[in-house]
């Protein structure tokens, strides 16, 4: 898988993709609340096109094996090591700067209408900026370095939106969750960057620029490389919320819907893939990462599918659904199959996007109200809601010709057919591919279909979102189905998805066993699992019945609990992690800090006290037994050099 | 002519009486005439050389001595009067203020 070489161009325009959000913001941020709501708003929106213009421009430029680069400054230079703040656009950032940029604007745009009422828009705008400017730099940089300032970057933009009510404390409480786990993985990932670099610089290469490394790779050895690619996963693990590092990602929920849709569903959270698929030379190179990877990733996703089950708020089924189809990507990876792995990352950002923002209108239309339990029926009073609603959950069931339909049935297909891939890695992606048709369906009934459960007060104001908030939605609903489009199997018509990437990842479909009526009759089977999901949520959850109630009894209660409690995850975390640690940081701020830290500098203080007690006495403050020592110590000097002649 | 040994042993004596009334007196007014004892040994001593080795060098310096004496003496007895009608008193050893 050697990616053959590129040709490398200067293009100067780069820079100013991340470059305007971020003064965009910068102006919101110092002469916001002077602009007004409306201009501040319109400002961020308009950044964002702009980004999403250059970017579109650059994809049209960009011929099939090249590379755009720009130079901007040298940041850092020590001897022969250099650090450039450099960009670079090939075309796996090509697809990740038209993702962000242009869901992003997607959104900017749907945030206007969903936060008109908030009196934080402006501080919103200028977070939600801030964070496009550092998503760019992380997917443009063109070193490891220029990737972390970004990476940490989105971090703490994450942060800042989950807790973006900070009224509220839980939401304070989310958002420092979030952090501290996604730390955790950074922990891992600076581990990894640093390794490698030392690594690197031992055999005389000091660089962490991409191609540079892409070049001196194999002077590593093969034990050194699994090291620092399982560091850098768990960096990966933390940023996309894979075992054992995702409980975060249900919690930042508390932040406003759109950032969910944004952040923690489109872009943020594919950044551990952005960043495996980028280092790809790498993890090819370390088999046994690989298949750990792929082991967790089919791991996540069956297990967040199986939480999102019994999930009862609308934005936790999806955040589960999130973690749940991350797995997939991750399984993708682990497989070697990254092309597989960025084009569902790709077609996830639609649908999951379609989604959160159609939940944030069923939210904003019940004023706030997140238990599906008290929604219902609300098909006839949002329209356009319930029917994007409709083509994103197909998309992301697996329903024919949609978007998740291709994406999914390839990396099942890979998972199956590749030399990396086993029959249970795909038995585990087919199962899950069976759950999320069950939980995304459930959701739709229970959201859409039926009686509406809202109270009184609730149901009197329910409306459609305005054109602001509708008009993403379609458009992202569109990219639910025709993203998909371009990568069709071969058995359709081909993909030019992989025609596309090959030049960075090389030929995806290398040395698959397995023939094309093969894939058929797995795709096959994959609908017929889809369509089962379906057909048992319609059962279960599409005519009033009693069926629910029944199978949360099963077996006592105790699976339908396990679930419902998320295995009991953060619990268990709780008592094993969490509190010791405080523990600990108790002890040590009570009995350690007061006790050995203090009371060492205090007993050099008093000893310092101690000594001076005796030694001033000294001091009479007599002048004249001043000048009795000024003597005697000249007469001591005098006879010591008459001494030495 | 008297030997130059004697003016410097006189000198000498002179210097250390001017020394021990420094450290000892417990007079201001007495330490500062000490003070000028202490200053006129030295004159003594830079005359007796200027002869020793007929060169004017030596008494230069004594006339810059005796100007610098008298300036001391003027700045000395002014301190001792405003020190006298602050506290009453003029023994060092009541002054113990110079210390921590």
């Amino acid at each position: 898988m050697v990616a053959t070489t590129q040709a490398v161009a200067t293009v100067d325009l780069l820079r100013w993709m991340p470059l305007i959000p971020l003064l965009a913001s910068l102006i919101n941020m110092f002469f916001g609340a002077r602009l007004g709501r409306k201009t501040a708003g319109g400002l961020a929106c308009v950044a964002v096109l702009a980004s999403f213009a250059i970017a579109l421009y650059i994809f049209w430029l960009l011929p099939a094996t090249g590379m755009f680069r720009d130079t901007v400054y040298t940041w850092i230079e020590s001897g022969s090591f250099q650090v450039k703040l450099s960009f670079q656009v090939d075309a796996l950032t090509a697809v990740m700067l038209l993702v962000v940029t242009g869901i992003g604007f997607l959104i900017h745009i749907y945030s206007l209408g969903y936060m008109d009422h908030d009196e934080g828009i402006v501080r919103f705008f200028v977070y939600l900026n801030l964070f496009i400017f550092f998503m760019l730099l992380l997917v443009m940089g063109d070193n490891l370095l220029v990737l972390f300032i970004g990476w940490e970057g989105v971090g703490l933009c994450s942060y800042l939106l989950i807790g973006f009510w900070y009224h509220d404390h839980a939401n304070t409480i989310a958002g420092n969750k979030a952090f501290i786990v996604n730390r955790i993985g950074d922990f891992g990932f600076v581990l990894g960057l640093l390794l490698l670099v030392t690594e690197l610089g031992r055999q005389g290469i000091w660089t962490l620029d991409f191609m540079e490394l892409q070049q001196h790779v194999n002077l590593l050895s093969p034990e050194r490389i699994t090291l620092i690619t399982l560091l850098l996963f768990v960096g990966a693990a933390g940023k996309s919320a894979q075992i054992p590092l995702f409980v975060w990602l249900p919690d930042a929920m508390a932040g406003p819907t759109p950032v969910s849709a944004l952040i923690h569903a489109a872009t943020m959270v594919t950044a551990g893939a952005y960043m495996t698929a980028r280092l790809h030379f790498l993890f090819v190179l370390a088999p046994e990462t690989l298949s750990l990877i792929a082991t967790i990733g089919a791991a996540t996703a069956f297990f967040a599918a199986t939480v999102a089950l019994t999930q009862t708020d609308i934005k936790r089924v999806l955040a589960y659904s999130t973690v749940s189809q991350l797995g997939y990507m991750f399984v993708a990876i682990g497989i070697g199959a990254f092309s597989a792995a960025i084009f569902h990352l790709f077609t996830h950002a639609f649908f999951k996007a379609c989604l959160f923002l159609g939940s944030g209108s069923v939210i904003h239309a019940l004023d706030g109200e997140q238990d599906m339990r008290k929604m219902g029926g609300l098909k006839a009073y949002l329209p356009t809601t319930y029917w994007t609603y409709v083509i994103a959950t197909l998309a992301i069931a697996g329903a024919p010709f949609t978007a998740g339909f291709f994406s999914k049935d390839f990396i099942l297909w890979q998972a199956y057919s590749s030399p990396r891939g086993s029959t249970e890695l795909w038995f585990v992606g087919w199962l899950t591919a069976g759950l999320t048709a069950f939980y995304m369906f459930r959701q739709l009934f229970l959201v859409f279909h039926g009686e509406c459960r809202a109270d009184e007060h609730v149901k009197a104001h329910i409306h459609e979102s305005p054109v602001v908030m509708t008009v993403p939605l379609v458009v992202l609903a569109a990219g639910s189905i025709f993203a998909g489009w371009l990568g069709a199997p071969e058995y359709l018509w081909g993909s030019l998805w992989d025609h596309w990437l090959q030049p960075i990842f090389g030929g995806a479909h290398e040395a698959a066993h397995g023939s094309p009526t093969d894939e058929i009759n797995l795709t096959l089977l994959t609908l017929a699992i889809g369509g089962l999901g379906f057909l048992l949520a319609y059962f279960v959850y599409g005519r009033a019945s009693k069926l629910p109630d029944r199978l949360a009894s099963l077996a006592g209660g105790a699976p339908y609990r396990l679930l419902l409690h998320k295995y009991y995850i953060d619990e268990i975390y709780d008592v094993l992690i969490v509190r010791p640690f405080t523990y600990c940081s108790r002890w040590l701020a009570q009995v350690f800090d007061p006790g050995v830290i203090d009371g060492l500098v205090n007993a050099v203080a008093r000893g310092a006290r101690g000594f001076s007690l005796i030694w001033r006495e000294v001091q009479t403050g007599n002048v004249q037994h001043y000048l009795a020592g000024f003597l005697a110590a000249t007469l001591a000097l005098l006879a010591y050099f008459l001494k030495q002649q | 002519m008297v030997p130059l040994d004697y003016y410097l042993i006189l000198s000498a004596v002179i210097f250390a009486i001017g020394v021990i009334g420094v450290l000892v007196r417990r007079n201001l007014i007495v330490v500062l005439m000490s003070i000028e004892l202490m200053l006129n040994a030295v004159n003594l001593t830079f005359i007796a050389f200027s002869r020793y080795l007929a060169s004017m060098q030596g008494q230069v310096v004594v006339v810059f001595v005796m100007a610098v004496a008298a300036a001391e003496a003027v700045i000395g007895l002014a301190i001792v009067i405003s020190v006298f009608r602050h506290r009453r008193t003029l023994d060092p050893q009541e002054m113990q203020l110079l210390k921590w």
